[in-house]
């Protein structure tokens, strides 16, 4: 008698980020009696990335804090780790992925979750070992060994990453200065009420801003010394942290013929081109219903949408419903949070006085409700959360009318 | 040290020991409780580790601050002893603490 292999599948994880290690423990929660496997190719089990910019950074948590399940949890659930270990290829018609060393791994289903890799730009001297990005632990470590005292920094981009690294390099007693080639800071990801208001907090904080301004070079031997910029300004410095954003780590789904656009085309439920293989997190772009087109997310709670997603398909369960997007970035004392993505056909409008550091810009297109940028308002982003998700009616001007009630208001 | 048991919707209970210093989510989460999604990791940002907490238990689980208060209120889900489970941090004296799950994370 042989076994049936479908009764005891093979669930097989590339990437052992937010997304895989969501995923893995979700399987079990969801009771997969089957085979799980996680690879991953850096030697720590999954761990939370954001204190790497914020509370890590600062020394305020520890790295075994970091850890998103304890080490002991993969043994207990019957799930197999390859730490450390690389795949080279996929091989979907045999269902089989080989390893760096040759050695092979045949899977039942396939889930993808390797991430995105930190954007390099074009320029001289990129390559300097004082020039650092930020995606993962090994990254964070060698900046916190570089942040210190007096130490002058030039950070080149004013996105999340390059934010929170500002306000950590400060906290830190570094001297920041900020780098943007767009005219205003967060331009993707903002609106600009919100970017105005961020720089203007970290300029009380003594972050110098350098905006539409592009790099001509990082001078320097071996490591930068002086960051030259395209108005001919010479930035002394110790350190560069370049968070010019992230591309997908899309080469092993490329080069096994699945379907690819900025990340790995998915359905709704994550499949990719291939029925047996999936993508999840930042590498994958799946359509978002509220926006009737498909999106790369980079967010943690994105990844672990798609990964309970994934587990509720493998498991043969009802789904739950689609979540809207949502983010979360902390500066200094100010704890943002956001909802929906920024949509430039709607009308935005702000509800209080940004000067109090506590208001929310709401986003409204077609009576609904599509964004909320909260600062240090939980009320706001709680009430739209549920407004972005339902769908309910509402007027920009309700929204603008802090005397209004905005429980009753999202009701 | 405590003992913790956590009772889902569907009334299936687990029960899990989590050391002092630890956060009810992170116990939750490293034993894997169902329905802890701890999407934020404890920056008190998701509300997605909700917890009822028994009756009899609820003066030694303290009180919600102002930020926790606000998330629970504003999606109206501050009734029945409801608390972020991040925000509650274990040690011996919560030893035996039941608490319950909501059917559904906010």
């Amino acid at each position: 008698m042989s076994e049936t292999p479908i009764a005891k599948p093979h669930v097989l994880v590339i990437g052992a980020g937010h997304a895989g290690g969501a995923l893995v423990g979700q399987l079990r929660q969801f009771g997969f009696a089957g085979r799980i496997t996680l690879v991953g190719d850096e030697p720590h089990t999954p761990y939370h990335r954001p204190p790497l910019s914020k509370a890590w950074l600062k020394g305020e948590t520890t790295t075994e804090k970091l850890a998103l399940k304890p080490g002991s949890f993969y043994e207990e659930q019957h799930i197999g780790l390859r730490l450390g270990e690389r795949v080279q290829a996929i091989e979907p018609d045999a269902h089989r992925v080989r390893f760096d060393d040759g050695t092979t791994l045949d899977y039942d289903w396939l889930v993808l979750a390797t991430g995105a890799r930190a954007r390099q730009l074009p320029i001289p001297g990129v390559g300097h070992s004082n020039v650092l990005s930020l995606r993962n632990l090994a990254d964070a470590e060698r900046l916190r060994n570089a942040l210190k005292v007096d130490r002058k920094v030039v950070i080149i981009g004013g996105g999340y990453i390059g934010l929170e690294c500002a306000a950590t390099a400060r906290a830190l007693g570094a001297e920041v200065t900020v780098v943007e080639h767009a005219p205003r800071l967060l331009a993707r990801v903002a609106s600009a009420s919100i970017a105005t208001f961020l720089q203007s907090e970290h300029e009380a904080q003594g972050v110098q801003f350098r905006l539409n301004t592009g790099i001509d070079a990082i001078e320097g031997e071996h490591a930068a010394t002086a960051v030259r910029l395209s108005d001919g300004t010479r930035l002394p410095c110790d350190l560069v942290i370049l968070g010019v954003g992230a591309e997908p780590a899309a080469e092993l789904a490329l080069a096994a013929g699945l379907a690819c656009d900025d990340g790995v085309t998915v359905d709704a439920d994550c499949r990719s081109s291939h029925p047996d293989i999936f993508a999840i997190g930042d590498m994958a772009k799946r359509p978002i219903p509220i926006y009737g087109r498909p999106i790369r997310l980079e967010s943690v709670p994105g990844a672990g949408e798609q990964a309970r997603r994934v587990a509720a398909v493998l498991c043969g369960r009802e789904p739950s419903a689609p979540e809207v997007p949502w983010f979360w970035s902390d500066q200094y004392d100010l704890k943002l949070q956001i909802v929906g993505l920024i949509d430039t056909d709607a009308t935005s409008v702000v509800r209080g006085d940004p000067a109090s550091r506590s208001f929310a810009v709401f986003h409204v297109k077609d009576t609904r409700v599509v964004c909320v940028e909260a600062i240090n308002s939980p009320p706001a982003f709680m009430a739209g959360k549920k407004l972005a998700a339902s769908g309910k009616p509402v007027t920009p001007s309700e929204l603008a009318d802090s005397s209004a009630d905005l429980k009753t208001i999202a009701a | 040290m405590a003992r913790i048991t956590f009772i889902e919707s569907n009334g299936t209970t687990h029960t899990a020991d989590i050391n002092d210093g630890t956060s009810l989510m992170e116990g939750a989460t490293g034993h894997n409780v169902p329905g802890i999604d701890a999407d934020c990791g404890g920056a008190m940002t998701c509300g997605t580790c909700l917890v009822h907490i028994d009756p009899a238990w609820v003066e030694r689980t303290g009180t919600r601050c102002e930020h926790e208060q606000q998330m629970l209120e504003f999606a109206g889900r501050d009734g029945d002893n409801a608390r972020l489970s991040c925000q509650i941090i274990v040690d011996a004296t919560l030893d035996g603490l039941v608490v319950r799950l909501p059917e559904a994370q906010i």
